[in-house]
């Protein structure tokens, strides 16, 4: 069971979030080219970007909080408002349109009782309708956590709703969500892959956005 | 003769490995590699230039001119754009996932040519697995040689750094990747002065390449430019992977020598349509494109020049199939909301004449349409695209807003009946 984090409560990156930020920095020739991946860092340290989060990731990289807060402001993916354990993402693109991504949205928001753009009460789920994301041998197309599920049904999207409430997993294993709840897929994607997504934020080892065994992927 | 596969035959082989190093030595893998090291950069440009190899990620460019215009200043760079974002299009996620090496042996043989470096991967941000997998073979390849300083004892260095977008469509332009790249807000740069082979990442000479460009690369060196350039017709040389999906049986990429009809993709290799409805429209080409309907387009040629020719373009490869039970003003009010959506905001006609489209649209949809709608949604596109004509002429600095007259253009000609049905009934006629 997880518990859900209190973003309020937290002042400050602590010395490992911060070992990393410098470690992200170095890969690039200018410090400002780190804001993207700080800024997902600082949502897996808060659960969502805060204006805190951002003044971090400001003082990392030798901008204003001004200047970051545009960065954050373009990109959909900065979640600037306290988001869900689980982000479900429904996409309602030309592709999913045309194979019934309405009819799977309606039954998310349905199931739920979250509409596409909000987060429920507690905390724990958040729809959102999104464009493409790439799925569209595999449509109608889901993700929860940017873990892709393919060949969604309406009768598949409310089981993945209870399940999410009930099982309440730790961590968004895209593979067995695939298995559990998925159908048919763009492509073949190879073995199964146990890298999981622990937030509202993709999951990514870099960024230490990835709970799983290291080098799994032949898992 | 079975059609020759470059780009998928490792993992068509191979499905449960095909994304190891492992797997990638034993296939022949980093070949091409030590064969560019023994070559003279510009020798290596040479080859691709004789392949006659033109972009894949949507504009079509030929790769090899493009990289004889970067200046000489240093640093360069090479940024590999794995932002696929059109609608419709999920191929270089496909290449990215199940043949990462690939594509990063055509990134390190890139930078050689060019004399980069430091390389960028730039993937988007809702393609994780394909980021993971990529990073693996990047520790990989870094782990056996292949990346780093002194590659294989030759003296070549590079650096290799993979990087995520946040969910932004427009980061697929090129001179909006390289302001993401450089942590801005990912709005497109002027072209010229920015030309990225002149005044790219950091104002450096820089080249930008699609995933699937890539990965052709290290078959290109390996083979002979003129071996690539033997396969498919003038113009449209190689292969080319195609995104197929909508009402289709068998919706998926195919890596396919251009040249077919779109009758023989659309019913042989897609396997037709479910039911055996009747095909009503298709695009050719990811979400920018204009459409294609039976009548007119269904058994020209499936090249760049055939397609161009006819009014679209192959894009970014993505064939969107609709049926007859297609509602065009649904799907049109689909495609627009899209570039509402993702347009970044700088040029007034894109930013305001989008979202204006879309709202039209829906009005319409929604059973509140009226007849002066048909001129508003025309007048409007004429402003983003001047004389509505294809390629389109600009008056923004990147083709996004212009993309989002395609469809107006098809539901205003060849569905104009149907945009009427729902302004006279006062809704979709198909309910």
């Amino acid at each position: 069971m997880v518990e859900i984090r209190s973003p309020s409560a937290r002042r400050g990156w602590s010395e490992s979030t911060r070992a990393r930020a410098s470690e992200i920095i170095k890969q690039y020739p200018e410090p400002r080219s780190a804001v993207m991946p700080l800024l997902y860092l600082a949502m897996a340290e808060e659960g969502y970007l805060t204006d805190n989060g951002m003044r971090e990731v400001s003082a990392a990289v030798g901008l204003t909080p001004a200047q970051v807060r545009a960065v954050a402001s373009f990109y959909t993916m900065y979640k600037r408002e306290n988001t869900g354990r689980y982000l479900i993402s429904c996409c309602t693109s030309i592709s999913c349109m045309l194979l019934g991504s309405d009819e799977v949205l309606s039954a998310i928001e349905d199931e739920s009782d979250v509409t596409a753009g909000e987060t429920d009460a507690e905390g724990l789920i958040s729809v959102e309708h999104v464009e493409c994301i790439g799925a569209c041998g595999g449509a109608p197309a889901v993700t929860v956590n940017y873990e892709l599920i393919e060949g969604m049904t309406s009768d598949k999207a409310r089981e993945l709703v209870r399940w999410l409430r009930t099982a309440r997993p730790e961590a968004i294993v895209g593979a067995e969500c695939q298995e559990l709840f998925g159908g048919r897929r763009s492509f073949d994607w190879g073995p199964f892959d146990r890298d999981s997504a622990l937030g509202p934020y993709p999951a990514f080892g870099p960024l230490g956005t990835v709970s799983g065994p290291a080098g799994n992927q032949d898992g | 003769m079975s059609a020759p596969t470059i780009v998928t035959d490792r993992m068509t082989r191979y499905p449960s490995d095909s994304h190891t190093l492992e797997r990638y030595l034993d296939t022949g893998g980093y070949q091409a590699l030590p064969k560019a090291l023994g070559m003279a950069p510009e020798a290596v440009t040479g080859e691709v230039k004789a392949a006659n190899l033109r972009g894949r990620g949507g504009a079509g460019f030929p790769c090899g001119l493009k990289w004889s215009f970067l200046a000489p200043a240093k640093p360069a760079y090479v940024v590999v754009n794995g932002d696929e974002s059109e609608p419709g299009t999920f191929k270089d996620r496909q290449l990215m996932e199940r043949d990462p090496h690939q594509m990063l042996e055509g990134t390190i043989i890139t930078s050689y040519a060019n004399g980069a470096n430091h390389a960028f991967i730039y993937i988007r941000g809702e393609y994780p697995r394909s980021a993971r997998r990529v990073q693996q073979a990047v520790e990989d390849a870094y782990a056996a040689g292949y990346l780093g300083s002194d590659i294989l004892g030759s003296g070549y260095d590079l650096e290799v750094t993979v990087h995520l977008g946040a969910g932004a469509y427009i980061c697929g332009e090129e001179t909006g990747l390289l302001n993401s790249l450089e942590g801005r807000r990912g709005e497109p740069r002027l072209k010229p002065p920015y030309y990225p082979a002149a005044k790219g990442l950091y104002m450096q000479p820089t080249i930008v390449n699609n995933v699937e460009t890539l990965a052709n690369i290290p078959w290109i060196v390996e083979n002979g430019g003129d071996a690539f350039a033997a396969i498919g017709p003038d113009g449209s040389r190689g292969t080319r992977l195609f995104s197929i999906s909508g009402h289709v049986r068998r919706p998926g990429n195919y890596e396919l020598v251009m040249g077919l009809t779109w009758r023989e993709l659309i019913y042989e290799v897609a396997g037709g349509i479910p039911g055996d409805r009747a095909l009503k429209c298709w695009i050719p080409g990811g979400a920018s494109a204009p459409w294609f309907v039976p009548d007119d387009h269904l058994d020209l040629p499936v090249t760049l020049d055939d397609t161009a020719k006819a009014g679209s373009m192959l894009g970014s490869g993505a064939v969107v199939i609709m049926d007859e039970t297609t509602c065009t003003l649904q799907a049109a009010e689909r495609l627009v909301r899209f570039f509402a959506h993702e347009s970044c905001g700088q040029c007034t006609p894109c930013r305001e004449g989008c979202s204006w489209l879309e709202r039209i649209l829906r009005r319409i949809e929604e059973g509140s349409g009226r007849e002066v709608d048909v001129d508003m949604l025309l007048d409007i596109s004429d402003n983003i695209s001047p004389g509505l004509a294809w390629p389109p002429r600009m008056t923004t600095i990147c083709p996004l807003g212009p993309s989002a007259v395609s469809p107006i253009l098809a539901i205003t000609s060849y569905f104009k009946d149907e945009l009427m049905a729902h302004i006279h009934q006062g809704g979709c006629p198909y309910g």
